[in-house]
């Protein structure tokens, strides 16, 4: 009849879909014995859109518009891999031009995405200032964005067979300069975070993978590679044109929330150098100049080789997917993104499976927050780096 | 401010009937506590403001700019706005508990000012025991946080309370233990006598230079009193939503707000007080008085010299805690409280031996 008074219950905490910090509507039912956790469950679901059975019934040139609401910080990703997907099953050719602005595009949206990472990440922590330097950096980039595609976020660009147009007048000029200003720019994000003490307690030894259960769970992209395992998918696929250029692939060993730290900030500062090589050795050079060694039409002009074109042929909004089945894959900031295509003789697809890199690496997150305390929940899933778009679909 | 006794008796020969002459008394209790809480608020509303501005300058944008010029009258709109809104009261909560949470906190702090001297009679109490007071009164504050956090029925804000209420207890001790080494240093408890103590020879007689160990111990254990990042757990917006304030709307939620920055302004004036020199000119072999060759009206001149001396060294103290707080993440509550029982209690212990054994020395 009497309950022993020291009878401890656990209390059962909801960090609801509704979150004061930015990470989307992801609900976490947490366990708590005192300020320790005892388990995590996570609940989806709350972005639901039923993006792969739009795509049953959308064309690829239809559909392009929809991807790049899967992952909104990383657009040029989805898109890349939307059209990779068909392209692959068709084999159509890309242009080198083409694929050297693809490139481009792509690490410059991998530097957006990780650094609307590292924002959210610090004010996790607890310091809210560098929220605002790199939404100082990311309008730079939306404004490449802009003049290039026409938008800043949810850009159309991507089309099968190469890009929707070439890039304007004076944009190298204006990427360079990109590069090197924030070359300084992680100078400074070096200086004020790396060392700083209260910052290392936070994040050093919290939440460990090793590299087994990395492998075992599935993880990809920086989780991986900061576990100790040198894998990706820039080198091991080779796709675009990533083999003539030289850069390093970005690692750590020990598996922690320091070491997918360091690893997306090493990975931002070889995306600068990959842009910066892509930018000097584009077939062409600047549009300006193209355009110009165009105009002398007379002679069968060399510069108007297929490698100088921006996209292929045209390809027809009637593009037939035959009946095979195809899985793509592309290295995107958070992880491996895939799509699994099972064409069907007609213009829709017949499946369209998305693997989406934020959602297989959230399945880890009930394992590594036990034992931990309350506030070590969000430094770690800060960490894995997701976003609910792409989580839910 | 308080008045020797001496000068009411001569001014008070105006007024012939007994009942005149206690009414008067009773008016010049009123009157410098009236005057004091005012300056108080004025300097809650500056702070406000000043956070607001230099937050703004740290992340590269502009701070308020329309209510009023420069945005100064930010703070007043804000609490005109929080006046108006609707006053909640959890369902299920201990609603006497709620409602007097808050006023606990404030009123604790703002006994804590009676003890602040701006000059050398500028002073509401000059107890002996002056800045023990502070302390022993501070201490309340942290139960009205635990009433706030129980009272408000909701889990987050129980395990706000609690983490409020533990890491007030486990930074009091350092605290206390600086504060001692001051007074052995000083050879009294009494503020004022802390400050004459340093008035000898401008800046270089701070206690600063005396006590470095015991000024940073003691500028981390209140920064962790007042619970301003980096060690404002218990309102972590991300963990806790909004931790033992989660509940309060309108005035109640003023008053924590209020709390908040009393704290933090008699925090820095009390580092002023005991650290920094108070009301003394701080330039060494220069009197204010010859200076500008008034010699009637020193009194007042002098302890108006006094008040603006006392206030910038205190805003300069506010400057480097808001910088702080806008730069720093921050720390996890056992880190938290390691930091306060096994790293700052030891060096505040140590400080003090060293302290008693120089002056044993010295004597």
């Amino acid at each position: 009849m009497t309950v022993s008074a020291t009878k401890k219950d656990f209390m059962i905490v909801n960090m609801g879909p509704h979150h004061p910090s930015m990470h989307g509507v992801l609900r976490l039912i947490v366990t708590l014995d005192g300020e320790d956790v005892i388990d995590c469950e996570p609940i989806l679901g709350y972005l639901h859109r039923g993006m792969e059975k739009i795509a049953e019934n959308r064309t690829i040139i239809q559909y392009l518009p929809y991807v790049t609401r899967w992952d909104y910080l990383a657009t040029m990703f989805t898109e890349a891999i939307t059209v990779n997907a068909p392209e692959q099953l068709e084999n159509v050719q890309v242009p080198k031009r083409a694929s050297y602005i693809r490139v481009i595009m792509l690490e410059l949206s991998r530097i957006a995405s990780h650094l609307l990472w590292l924002g959210p990440f610090m004010a996790d922590i607890g310091a809210q200032t560098p929220f605002f330097y790199i939404l100082r950096e990311r309008e730079l980039i939306y404004d490449l964005f802009e003049a290039a595609t026409g938008m800043r976020m949810m850009h159309n660009y991507f089309r099968i067979g190469g890009v929707a147009a070439d890039l304007p007048y004076g944009w190298i000029d204006k990427c360079l300069d990109f590069c090197d200003y924030f070359l300084a720019g992680i100078a400074e994000y070096q200086k004020l975070i790396t060392r700083n003490p209260i910052f290392l307690e936070r994040v050093e030894g919290v939440g460990i993978i090793g590299g087994e259960e990395a492998i075992n769970w599935g993880l990809s992209g920086p989780m991986l590679r900061a576990s100790g395992i040198q894998w990706d998918l820039r080198q091991i696929d080779n796709y675009e044109c990533y083999n003539e250029f030289d850069w390093e692939v970005q690692w750590q060993k020990e598996g922690d929330s320091l070491a997918r730290y360091l690893v997306r900030i090493g990975e931002m500062r070889e995306s600068i150098k990959i842009i910066q090589q892509a930018l000097e050795g584009i077939p062409g050079g600047p549009y300006e100049n193209l355009e110009v060694r165009r105009f002398d039409r007379a002679k069968n002009s060399e510069w108007n080789a297929f490698e100088y074109k921006f996209i292929s042929k045209k390809p027809s909004p009637n593009f037939e997917l035959s009946k095979q089945e195809l899985y793509v894959r592309v290295e995107a900031p958070k992880g491996e993104l895939g799509i699994f295509l099972i064409g069907d003789n007609s213009v829709f697809p017949w499946r369209w499976k998305i693997r989406p890199p934020g959602f297989i690496n959230l399945q880890i997150l009930p394992q590594l927050v036990k034992r931990m305390k309350l506030a070590d929940i969000m430094t770690i899933l800060g960490s894995i780096d997701i976003i609910m778009g792409e989580v839910d679909r | 401010m308080i008045i020797d006794t001496t000068e009411v008796q001569t001014i008070n020969s105006f007024p012939t009937s007994e009942s005149l002459k206690e009414v008067y008394g009773l008016i010049w209790i009123f009157v410098p506590i009236l005057t004091l809480i005012i300056g108080i608020t004025i300097g809650v509303l500056v702070i406000v403001w000043l956070e607001r501005e230099i937050s703004a300058a740290i992340q590269q944008r502009i701070g308020p700019e329309y209510a009023g010029p420069f945005g100064i009258l930010q703070a007043l709109a804000d609490g005109t706005k929080l006046l108006f809104k609707e006053d909640l009261l959890p369902s299920r909560g201990d609603a006497r508990l709620f409602s007097i949470g808050p006023s606990i906190v404030v009123i604790s702090i703002l006994l804590s000012y009676l003890v602040i001297p701006f000059g050398y009679r500028l002073v509401l109490a000059d107890l002996s025991i002056g800045v023990s007071l502070w302390i022993a009164i501070s201490s309340i504050a942290p139960i009205g946080l635990l009433m706030s956090g129980y009272g408000s029925n909701n889990k987050y804000s129980f395990s706000g309370g609690l983490r409020a209420v533990a890491q007030s207890i486990s930074y009091e001790i350092p605290l206390t233990l600086c504060v001692l080494s001051i007074s052995l240093l000083s050879n009294s408890s009494s503020t004022v006598d802390i400050v004459e103590a340093q008035s000898k020879y401008g800046f270089l007689g701070w206690n600063l230079w005396r006590q470095p160990i015991g000024f940073i111990v003691f500028i981390v254990s209140s920064l962790a009193e007042c619970e301003r990042l980096p060690f404002d757990l218990p309102e972590a917006e991300e963990e806790l939503v909004a931790g033992y304030q989660t509940e309060y709307s309108g005035i109640r939620f003023g008053l924590f707000y209020l709390a908040s920055y009393l704290n933090l302004l008699v925090s820095s004036l009390f580092v002023t007080v005991l650290y920094l020199g108070g009301w003394n000119f701080s330039i060494p072999y220069i009197s204010v008085p010859e200076l500008f060759g008034i010699k009637k009206i020193a009194g007042v001149f002098g302890m108006t010299i006094g008040i603006f001396i006392t206030l910038a060294k205190a805003y300069l103290f506010l400057f480097i805690s808001i910088t702080t707080r806008w730069t720093l993440p921050r720390m996890r509550m056992d880190q938290l409280l390691n930091l306060g029982w096994k790293f700052l209690l030891p060096i505040s212990l140590g400080n003090l031996l060293l302290t008693t054994s120089s002056q044993l020395v010295s004597l």
